[in-house]
């Protein structure tokens, strides 16, 4: 009747997930800047702890859950993504509320997400990225949050992802926002930012 | 579980103290308070309506053997919200719930049927006997 | 408009510390207990929990003693304490037939399967002020009579349903979204499962206003109390991880049901029609008072005009919470020095606009001028 061993998450849930809450906040309001995330917790892989400690924050038993092919061939992911968040797990990446992306070079398009709708946009579904690397200078952002412009780059990354980003942007206030998230690090591009190559 | 809902944290300090030697515990879902909201029929049986939200507390343990015990409770004590899961866990091996029966599931039994006794009885005593007052001729 | 302002720390400061003093009161008094409270002044914590819409005894306790007696500043305490707290989920629907009964009457019949019991009730007192309560308070020994096991207390409405007299409760889909207001806002229409939400948390004295307009012919319904049902329920919860329902524990419930006329229309038969009321803790007033709403507000499903403000949805529901209430009427202590500068600009403008006008028909009519 019961589930299979499932590891412990936060040990002080309430403190935990605020400050990761403030994390998280504080990459969506400086994009492209990154912030430290709380990760003293094992997690069962391919799910890594830095993506973990962001839906253990966000996601709840109202926020359904999309995770990419990676994540659902792993019954120990879906088990304790479920037993801790208690949000429901989907198949139809445009219920999501929130989608968690290990594999991120085979990641759907971002249109395949909730864009949101022109009343509420922000029913828009928020996807995280679990990635390697937050240090890349390939990119130059600017917008909401950004003094004049700031270099950032995430790897790896699909083709072509840049491109999505900027067509995300030009859907705004429709469109997704994105968090990319290594394994104790946070870094975010909302829907508002302007992407461009570096120099 | 419905006897951790009925058993008062006095009771389930209680029980573990009685049962003697428990098994290592590792919390794996450290206690945690939240709410549940209450749903109601509408006319008492009839379509659900959300009627207000209560504070329950849940926690969720490990043994040593890897069985979980679980516990979802109205109010916000920590406490017997981690005890009840432990009682959970121990309730799942045949042995200890006989053991569990003695010191915990007849004791909270007994206080409870004594004051449900008391209650009704006291209720009782306030029902209305209707009689009827015959007037006039025939 | 609003306008920040600054300034007014060290005031606001020592408010609130004055506000501690005077919430203890004259200190060679004994300080009253949060426990002392739930157990002794219990109305008033049903009352802060079912407006607070948050089932938790010693929390309301602690409301009510924070505030000073004040019941909408504790229920406001107690909405804002929710708000910092997960949801977990949806509980099974109370079945209230199963409830531990400790008080049940009814006024349309007087023989009931279950019995009637008056309980712990306020009726049929004298309304007396009882000086020895003034002391240490003793209370007299509590009757008690033999019974065997509980008697089943079927619903009342349900002894109408055998001749038909009385409209059915829609058959419950499981499937179907029950509406939530702490989750979407307001729309209107709002679809019944929706207007009990808000009248389970809406204010009693509101409630109960507009309750006794439709006794007194704003939208009559002549209604009976079919039934009033107070007592322990079990509620219960299925957790996301665990796919098995799990028994919570105990709440303390009032329910009315009120049967209400309906003289019927084209494609209805002249029946019964039903009011619902069902409320946190013990309290009555606002259980009736919720079920007299209920009815008022399906009027339109039964095809009468609406002509009454207790059947008129949006005003009801939009007024009827009293933490919006109080939050909007109180605002208005709040600085609003710039919005009221720009009046005051207007209004030199306009009356100087007046004077201009009035100084050109002086002489054309001295009578206006003078009045």
């Amino acid at each position: 009747m019961k589930p299979p061993a499932i590891s412990p998450a936060f040990h002080d849930v309430s403190r935990q997930s605020q400050a990761v809450f403030r994390a998280i906040m504080q990459a969506m309001a400086q994009p492209g800047r990154t912030g430290l995330l709380d990760t003293g917790f094992e997690t069962p892989a391919p799910l890594a702890p830095g993506a973990a400690a962001i839906l253990l924050t966000l996601a709840d038993f109202e926020t359904p859950l999309w995770l990419d092919a990676t994540l659902s061939a792993s019954p120990a992911t879906t088990d304790y993504l479920r037993f801790h968040t208690g949000a429901s797990l989907v198949s139809d990446p445009q219920s999501a509320a929130f989608a968690l992306i290990a594999d991120a070079e085979r990641a759907p398009p971002l249109t395949a997400f909730s864009q949101g709708t022109p009343d509420y946009p922000d029913r828009s579904t928020t996807l995280v990225f679990q990635v390697g690397s937050l240090d890349g200078q390939d990119w130059r952002l600017a917008g909401p949050g950004i003094k004049g412009e700031t270099v950032f780059g995430v790897s790896p990354l699909p083709a072509g992802f840049m491109q999505q980003l900027q067509e995300n942007n030009a859907c705004a206030p429709l469109g997704v926002d994105v968090l990319f998230a290594s394994q104790t690090r946070i870094a975010a591009i909302p829907r508002s930012t302007r992407i461009m190559e570096a120099r | 579980m419905r006897i951790c809902a009925q058993a008062t944290e006095a009771e389930l300090t209680q029980a573990l103290a009685d049962f003697g030697a428990i098994p290592q515990v590792e919390d794996v879902r450290s206690p945690e308070e939240g709410l549940v909201m209450l749903r109601g029929r509408i006319g008492g049986d009839g379509a659900a309506f959300n009627a207000g939200e209560a504070t329950v507390t849940r926690a969720v343990i490990r043994l040593e053997d890897g069985t979980l015990g679980y516990s979802y409770l109205l109010g916000r004590s920590r406490t017997k919200a981690r005890l009840a899961a432990i009682i959970d866990a121990l309730g799942q091996n045949e042995d200890r719930r006989a053991q569990l029966r003695t010191c915990l599931i007849e004791p909270v039994t007994q206080r409870r049927s004594a004051e449900t006794k008391a209650r009704n009885e006291e209720t009782a005593a306030t029902r209305v006997n209707f009689f009827t007052v015959v007037r006039g001729e025939d | 408009m609003y306008v920040a302002v600054k300034g007014g720390e060290a005031a606001i400061e020592a408010a609130h510390k004055l506000l501690a003093k005077e919430r203890r009161g004259d200190a060679s008094v004994l300080e009253l207990t949060t426990d002392q409270i739930r157990e002794q002044l219990s109305l008033a914590v049903n009352r802060v929990m079912s407006e607070g819409s948050l089932y938790d005894p010693d929390l309301a306790a602690l409301a009510i003693k924070q505030a000073r007696g004040d019941l909408i500043e504790a229920i406001f305490l107690a909405r804002a304490y929710r708000t910092t707290l997960p949801r977990f989920g949806y509980s099974e629907p109370a079945n209230t037939s199963a409830m531990a009964i400790r008080r049940r009457i009814s006024a349309t019949y007087k023989d009931l399967p279950g019995g009637q019991v008056l309980g712990p009730t306020f009726d049929y007192t004298h309304r007396l002020l009882d000086p020895s309560l003034a002391g240490e308070g003793n209370f007299p020994a509590v009757e008690k009579t033999e019974t065997g096991d509980a008697e089943v207390s079927p619903h009342v409405a349900a002894l109408l349903n055998n001749e038909g007299l009385i409209e059915e409760n829609l058959p419950q889909n499981p499937d179907a979204d029950v509406s939530d207001l702490t989750r979407g806002a307001l729309e209107f229409p709002a679809d019944r499962d929706l207007r009990l939400q808000a009248l389970a948390r809406g204010d009693e004295g509101f409630l109960l206003a507009l309750g006794y307009s439709t006794q007194l012919g704003f939208g009559r319904t002549h209604p009976f109390a079919g039934e009033i049902r107070m007592g322990e329920v079990e509620v219960s919860f299925v957790p996301e991880e665990l796919g098995f329902e799990v028994p919570l524990g105990e709440v303390t419930l009032t329910e009315c049901e009120m049967v209400t006329q309906f003289a019927g229309s084209a494609d209805a038969a002249p029946q019964f029609t039903r009011g619902y009321g069902l409320v946190f803790g013990h309290s009555e007033r606002k259980a009736m008072a919720m079920a007299l709403v209920d009815r008022s507000l399906r009027t339109a499903e039964f095809g009468e005009d609406v002509v009454a403000p207790a059947q008129d949805a949006e005003f009801v529901l939009s007024h009827a919470d009293n933490i919006q209430a109080t939050g909007f009427v109180e605002h208005l202590k709040l600085p609003h020095y710039v919005d009221f500068q720009a009046e005051l600009v207007l209004l030199r403008q306009l009356r100087a606009e007046w004077e201009a006008e009035r100084g050109k028909t002086d002489g054309a009519s001295p009578k206006e001028a003078a009045e």
